[in-house]
């Protein structure tokens, strides 16, 4: 059914539709209102899940641990400084191979302190093992959590997914989704069948002490389990196409790139101002393209190369810095670049950090200093302010 | 481990642990240079040593009589610092 609701709705129904056994969270800007609308369907008796209220983002990422250990579904949701606050967790859910889907809403991180979207939080957990899904739109991102359980619980991947939708851009805008029905989602998503559970009558241990013989045994199957989650991130998309009928690409996405010279990398929800920005660049006569990077753990990088195969140049845009290196994604699109015969000069731009706006005066300023040669730059800088440090 | 007839399942991943009692295989004696010994002289059979052991490794055989066991005893001395008698000296280890 095609509703007009808020960001933060389509993502409450959407965990509703998924019939997670528990749900447990901590509330916090932007991520509230996704997990009161969860308390309401709860209380309600919309939602047949128990939801668990927690002193903490660690504890809520704990009462989740537990749940999907004991075998039931679970879903939590926060951003910022409560992502910081559970990442222990986050950790040792994804290392005990949990498959569980929390929402990352992208908020800058403190200090100072901003409630305002950039990517910082979700690109600090990046090395946890968590596969990481960045949406675009709220459609988008209402079906990506049907998909991420449906990725989580393959036995091939049995890891957590985390949906990365930017906050307050995402959460707080109301845009028309279509929902679907529970018997649609209910075909898509069987009940959550565990692998194992705690369970008396069968015991077993979840990260238990590993000495040097064995750690890095097991590390590497996490590794190896990982990288062959992209076949079923891309699987998932198909089906769910065949499913629901919509379609965002699968890993990654590509607009206008077919003969594209220039090819601007992002994720989230700045693609869509780049879309509108790259048809009035080819008014103008530019040859730009857009690739949406959907999956960004496990990192696509053989469909990057792909992808990226004719461009001439390639600027990659991201709301996230590694403070004391550069741009995160433009470090790994690099990487995954490198080696061939051929490889595109690669440009990273930082911007739109603590909730500041990428325009098409942003995206021009990054052309123009992409095709000067500057290789790493912050860009929608105010001169004034930086000029008076 | 609830498998469906359908599709057969994977083996669980490496780290967790299917079996229970897996840490039994896991002997910490070695990690120790002290070892408890006991003087019989002193001891009264208070069970001090028995509770306040970490590893449960001081057992208690009969009245005035423990048994450290040296395959897990990581000789970390709180037998001996507990024991209201003294009766337990931690000696170097010599293996």
């Amino acid at each position: 059914m095609r509703k007009m609701i808020e960001g933060s709705r389509a993502v409450a129904e959407a965990v509703g539709l998924c019939r997670p056994g528990v749900i447990s969270a901590y509330p916090i800007t932007p991520q509230t209102h996704i997990v009161e609308e969860l308390s309401q369907m709860v209380a309600d008796g919309e939602t047949d899940a128990e939801y668990v209220r927690v002193e903490s983002e660690h504890s809520a990422a704990s009462v989740c641990l537990g749940a999907v250990a004991a075998g039931t579904r679970a879903y939590s949701a926060t951003t910022s400084q409560g992502m910081m606050l559970m990442a222990e967790v986050l950790y040792n859910i994804a290392g005990m191979r949990l498959p569980m889907v929390i929402t990352g809403v992208n908020r800058a991180l403190s200090a100072p302190l901003s409630i305002w979207n950039d990517q910082q939080d979700t690109m600090a957990i990046r090395d946890s093992g968590w596969i990481q899904l960045y949406a675009e739109n709220n459609q988008e991102v209402l079906d990506m959590h049907i998909q991420a359980y449906k990725i989580a619980e393959d036995d091939r991947v049995l890891l957590p997914v985390m949906v990365c939708m930017d906050g307050f851009v995402l959460t707080h805008t109301y845009e028309t989704v279509d929902v679907p029905t529970q018997e649609q989602v209910d075909a898509f998503l069987p009940p959550y069948d565990p692998l194992y559970k705690l369970d008396p009558a069968d015991p077993y241990t979840l990260g238990a002490f590993a000495g040097p013989e064995m750690y890095q045994e097991v590390r590497y199957q996490i590794q190896q389990d990982a990288l062959g989650a992209k076949e079923v991130v891309k699987e998932v998309a198909r089906d769910f196409q065949a499913a629901f009928g919509r379609w965002y690409g699968d890993v990654l996405d590509t607009y206008r790139c077919e003969d594209a010279e220039t090819i601007y990398v992002a994720m989230g929800s700045v693609i869509g101002t780049m879309k509108d920005w790259c048809d009035a660049r080819r008014e103008e006569g530019g040859k730009a393209g857009v690739l949406k990077l959907r999956c960004f753990r496990p990192f696509p990088q053989d469909e990057l190369r792909a992808a990226l195969a004719r461009a001439k140049r390639v600027v990659v845009l991201e709301k996230a810095i590694t403070v004391g290196g550069h741009g995160i994604l433009a470090a790994e699109v690099r990487a995954a670049l490198y080696g061939q015969r051929e490889t595109p000069p690669v440009h990273g731009a930082v911007a739109g950090l603590g909730g500041r706006d990428i325009t098409f005066e942003t995206l021009d300023e990054v052309r123009h200093r992409a095709e000067a040669g500057e290789a790493d730059f912050f860009a929608g800088l105010r001169r004034a302010v930086v000029e008076a440090m | 481990m609830t498998a469906t007839a359908k599709k057969p399942r994977r083996k669980p991943p490496l780290g967790i642990i299917t079996r229970p009692g897996s840490s039994l295989r896991n002997k910490t004696g070695p990690w120790g240079i002290l070892r408890p010994v006991f003087d019989w002289e002193k001891c009264t059979g208070c069970n001090t040593c028995e509770t306040i052991c970490p590893e449960g490794c001081v057992r208690h055989l009969e009245k005035k009589q423990y048994e450290a066991d040296y395959e897990y005893c990581k000789g970390c001395g709180m037998c001996a610092a507990a024991c209201p008698f003294g009766a337990i000296a931690m000696r170097e280890e010599h293996r």
